[in-house]
């Protein structure tokens, strides 16, 4: 298991590979459909948010106000990241991102970008909502709540030894790729 | 109401919450196959022990609380507009509680009111039958693995599949390819052939409402999900599509009847996270028993 803090080293995401189990420590933020098609779209990140060697996640959390009105994140698994496909290679060359968690993986455009300009695709496990929102401290933040509803606004998250796999490293290297032609290969063989 | 209110809000809770015994014991299962130090097995563990995390803190299993899919059966004559009515309400407490995201967005103007309440959520369906017996199910089911669904229109030139139940083997088992980890899994197939476009699809879902270890009672359907299980399992997509010796947790297959000129085939997904349960409701609204 190798420890990985936030911010990221250039230097430390090329030294990882796929099938390493990583441990993650740091703040984050979560950003999905909305987030990615309005960046794409030229949108701005609100003040004081940056994604310069951080890590955005691809999450719809639960979030809960207590009773002294501060929010509570109660479950917080990945979701599926092949619809940021199209979007997500660019943000990650203009915003400096060295890492994405999600779930299912990415595609070649993504993969491209990681090898380029040095970001991995950190997989977690997807429906393990409990045991993730374990690893989330504190919320520190929120952005975009109104306009884009609670599951897809930018949450600012403290983060302590969050679990996930790199399946996508910077060299170019793609587990789903990898899964996805053995796979093909060995149904061929039951049709 | 005031019963069936709480009855239902604790269904909502508890299917949120609880993964149905049958479930969690195809999981466990799968987790002895898993060679030890592999990633399929540490991805295994991980949702064994977020399953029991779940259970312990009465908070969804998943984030994704899904589509809200209620099915009904009940007596004749029973005051469908009134358990509807009482079925949003819940669903609007329940949200509130945390037991379900925020999860409904306005298709027109991308809005969430946050209440979970609109139009087609929750989507509810009655079917009557001649006992007093009323009993509700229901079934949460993620985006993610919804999306990951495909409805084939049979023959098929590209995977060379037919109009019989070799093409529809084809075409189900081209659908798990297709899937890989993407929809949660080891996951869980409902099939419908046949039906039309809308009906595919309804009774293929409905298939979920089986208990997983329960065998067909049609030979040759029984066969198909056999055997589709199997060599799904053969196919060394793994939880999470992370590798491994477990793709599904099971195949559920129904028939329904087609016009001459469609043949369809209609594959839902259901993840892992497989949120199904369901009560027998005495006539005061209080629950009388749990179906799974």
């Amino acid at each position: 298991m190798t420890s990985i803090t936030i911010p990221i080293s250039e230097e430390t995401i090329r030294s990882l590979k796929v099938g390493d189990a990583v441990s993650i420590t740091g703040t984050l933020f979560t950003g999905r459909d909305a987030v990615h098609k309005f960046l794409h779209d030229g949108g701005k990140l609100p003040p004081g948010v940056s994604f310069q060697d951080g890590i955005i996640y691809h999450c719809g959390p639960v979030v809960i106000k207590d009773e002294q009105g501060r929010w509570k994140v109660t479950a917080a698994g990945p979701t599926t990241s092949i619809r940021e496909e199209p979007y997500q290679g660019a943000i990650i060359g203009e915003f400096g991102l060295r890492g994405v968690i999600g779930k299912g993986g990415m595609g070649d455009k993504t993969l491209a970008a990681c090898q380029e300009h040095g970001c991995v695709y950190f997989h977690a496990v997807g429906g393990a909502a409990q045991v993730l929102a374990e690893s989330i401290k504190a919320v520190r933040n929120v952005y975009f709540l109104r306009e884009f509803g609670s599951p897809e606004a930018i949450w600012e998250l403290e983060i302590e030894n969050f679990p996930a796999v790199v399946t996508m490293d910077a060299h170019g290297n793609s587990l789903h790729k990898e899964i996805f032609a053995a796979s093909q290969a060995a149904l061929a063989k039951h049709l | 109401m005031q019963n069936l209110h709480a009855s239902l809000l604790e269904l909502i809770r508890r299917t949120s919450a609880e993964i149905p015994d049958d479930v969690q014991k195809a999981i466990l299962d799968s987790l002895e196959r898993e060679k030890k130090g592999t990633i399929a097995e540490s991805a295994l563990k991980i949702i064994e022990r977020n399953i029991d995390l779940a259970k312990q803190k009465s908070q969804p299993i998943c984030q994704d609380t899904g589509s809200i899919i209620f099915y009904v059966d009940c007596p004749v004559g029973f005051d469908q507009i009134t358990f509807e009515e009482t079925a949003r309400g819940a669903v609007r407490e329940a949200t509130k509680k945390g037991f379900l995201r925020q999860n409904s967005v306005d298709s027109l103007t991308g809005l969430n009111d946050g209440t979970n309440v609109g139009p087609g959520s929750p989507t509810v369906h009655f079917h009557q039958h001649r006992s007093a017996e009323l009993n509700v199910r229901l079934i949460l089911k993620g985006g993610g693995c919804e999306n990951v669904g495909a409805q084939y229109s049979l023959p098929n030139e590209k995977l060379k599949a037919d109009r019989d139940l070799k093409g529809c083997r084809k075409v189900i088992l081209d659908a798990v390819l297709q899937a890989q980890g993407k929809g949660c899994g080891p996951g869980i197939l409902g099939v419908c052939i046949g039906g039309d476009r809308a009906t595919g699809y309804e009774f293929s879902k409905q298939q979920f409402l089986r208990m997983l270890e329960d065998r067909n009672p049609n030979l040759e359907l029984d066969q198909l999900e056999q055997d589709i299980l199997q060599t799904a399992n053969e196919l060394g997509i793994g939880p999470m599509g992370f590798g491994g010796k477990t793709t599904l947790l099971g195949v559920k297959i129904c028939a329904a009847n087609r016009l001459p000129a469609s043949f369809f085939v209609s594959v839902s997904y259901m993840c892992w996270a497989y949120r199904r349960q369901g009560v027998s409701l005495k006539p005061d609204g209080v629950i009388a028993r749990w179906l799974y």
